[in-house]
């Protein structure tokens, strides 16, 4: 029992961190209706950023987390208004290219700067041992619940409460609406990218905490696209459940199901497993926005 | 206040839909645009609102001047701060959101939150059965409040001049009216200008001052509503009613259109 607990408990906290990245891809998806496949690839150059500035130059948590931010928040900007821009009005193909481009620039500079080897900052992360009775969550975890629960509640306050997020949402819906109501919908497009970066490289320092960064840390990505898929494409609040859902999957047909296996492996085809069994019956996810029907 | 002079739209760089239209609109007045499927009435709206860009149209030809400033080379939001305000065609409510956040978008770039509120209300009086339905997901309400919903989304923008193309569209003949009634409410209450394509010419010419009937790109016949409203060859196309004021059957309506050419 403690066993499953533990499993659940750090599962619950790594789905946390993957409904974070997947609320990135979302936004994506929802603004300029295409697949980001870079999502993945920031998420592994935030691991290697959060390496550099814990390990590196030894900062502290909190400001290696603000200065990736600013980083991640220049580069969104950069990305959209330098690649993403001159493709408004083409063919979503495009749009999806550009990202499949953007992930090889990414992970080329990554190999460029870190070599892309194994890096590894365990044990640096402040501690912050939670015990409850028997289980015992280790600090990686908890700082990542934490955290991404935190970016997770202000990302959805943003979105829900403000102007910004009105126009967001707005945009998400009809362009030509937006634009003829005097919104920019360049800058809508220019801060989705910027959240999209941010939220990456955030979930990439609190999931390089726990596992390490490697170049296939970008196969999160994949996660994110599951998460979303598994929530609904377009929405934003199912992400969450979505994420602690796979998470807690994860985390359990790791403890229970691999070592049945000669080689294991299994824990991370399961989620999709899942995800492909839920899409039969729900075909718009757990939670996502069907297309309004009036009768 | 608008000037339209002689424009020219291609689309896609090969498609000629606009020949040389040209009508002016004053502070003030409603300004039909009426013709069949395809005369370029909706193109008409999009080249001064701008959105023809997001179409891969092109103004090619001729000017548009709104308040003395020439327009046709402004994206669109820049347009839209001038103070025209687009109500597209076919009910584009956002809708997936309120009824309240649909009039908010309207109202995104201004900054004047007490009087966001006063007009909020003024649009509520104006459409009451809007306001039992703010806290709504607006894709649920039936076609005649969309309507007024996406009205009041372009009036909450406090336009000078609003672009509406086709409110009659697919609704029933009453709820047409109660719209049209509420159109020049407004425009009498706030002397904001209309420029309103239609293919309900009746209904059109009921409220407006000036009527323009296109067909092919080109305005082809023109003048005051109240001429148009007993113009033969109006009445004969647009009305479905003969001279002598009986109806008339569509196959003698079609044998008339071979022959006509009625170019000014």
């Amino acid at each position: 029992m403690t066993f499953f607990l533990q499993l659940v408990v750090t599962g619950f906290a790594l789905g946390m961190i993957y409904a974070l990245v997947a609320i990135g891809f979302i936004i994506i998806l929802k603004n300029s209706n295409a697949f980001n496949i870079a999502q993945g690839h920031f998420v592994m150059l935030g691991g290697y950023l959060g390496y550099t500035f814990l390990i590196v130059f030894g900062m502290p948590l909190w400001a290696t987390i603000l200065c990736t931010m600013a980083i991640a928040a220049l580069g969104g900007i950069v990305i959209e208004r330098i690649a993403l821009r001159p493709l408004i009005g083409q063919p979503i193909i495009s749009i999806i290219m550009m990202t499949i481009a953007l992930s090889s620039i990414i992970e080329g500079l990554v190999t460029l700067i870190w070599g892309g080897e194994y890096k590894t900052y365990h044990g640096v992360l402040p501690t912050l041992t939670i015990t409850v009775s028997k289980i015992s969550i280790p600090s990686e975890p908890t700082i990542g619940l934490l955290v991404s629960a935190t970016a997770v509640l202000i990302l959805m306050l943003f979105y829900h409460y403000t102007k910004m997020g009105l126009a967001m949402r707005a945009t998400a819906e009809d362009l030509q609406v937006v634009q003829s109501m005097g919104i920019k919908a360049t800058t809508v497009y220019s801060l989705s990218w910027v959240i999209a970066f941010v939220v990456g490289v955030l979930g990439g320092i609190l999931l390089g905490a726990i596992s390490g960064v490697m170049t296939p840390l970008a196969e999160i990505g994949l996660k994110a696209f599951t998460v979303a898929l598994l929530g609904g494409v377009n929405s934003i609040g199912g992400a969450i459940p979505a994420g602690i859902i796979i998470g807690i999957l994860e985390n359990l047909s790791a403890g229970y199901l691999d070592p049945l296996l000669p080689r294991g492996g299994l824990a991370s085809v399961f989620p999709f497993i899942v995800m492909l069994i839920v899409l039969i019956f729900r075909p718009h996810g757990l939670f996502g926005l069907r297309k309004v029907e009036r009768i | 206040m608008l000037k339209v002079e002689n424009i020219n739209v291609v689309y896609m760089k090969v498609i000629q839909v606009l020949k040389g239209i040209s009508f002016d609109l004053e502070q003030g007045q409603i300004v039909t645009l009426l013709g069949p499927n395809g005369a370029g009435k909706t193109t008409t709206l999009k080249a001064i609102s701008g959105m023809l860009r997001t179409e891969d149209g092109e103004i090619t030809g001729g000017s548009i001047h709104f308040n003395g400033k020439r327009i046709d080379s402004l994206i669109p939001e820049e347009i839209s701060l001038l103070g025209i305000s687009q109500v597209m065609e076919g009910r584009r409510i956002l809708e997936h959101m309120t009824v309240e956040e649909n009039l908010l978008v309207g109202a995104y770039r201004r900054k004047d939150k007490s009087e966001i509120k006063e007009d909020m209300e003024k649009i509520y009086t104006w459409f009451p059965r809007l306001k039992d339905m703010r806290k709504r997901v607006s894709g649920y309400l039936s076609g005649g409040e969309q309507q007024m919903l996406v009205i009041g989304r372009a009036l909450m923008a406090k336009p000078r001049l609003m672009l509406l193309d086709e409110p009659s569209l697919g609704l029933a003949p009453l709820l047409v009216k109660e719209i049209y009634e509420i159109i020049k409410k407004i425009n009498r209450e706030t002397s904001m200008s209309i420029l309103l394509v239609e293919q309900n010419a009746k209904a059109a010419l009921e409220v407006a001052d000036y009527g323009y009937v296109l067909e092919n790109g080109r305005i082809v016949f023109g003048g005051p509503a109240s001429f148009l409203k007993d113009n033969d060859i109006v009445k004969e196309f647009y009305m479905g009613i003969s001279s002598s004021g009986e109806r008339k059957s569509f196959r003698e309506t079609k044998a008339y259109r071979r022959k006509k050419r009625w170019f000014f």
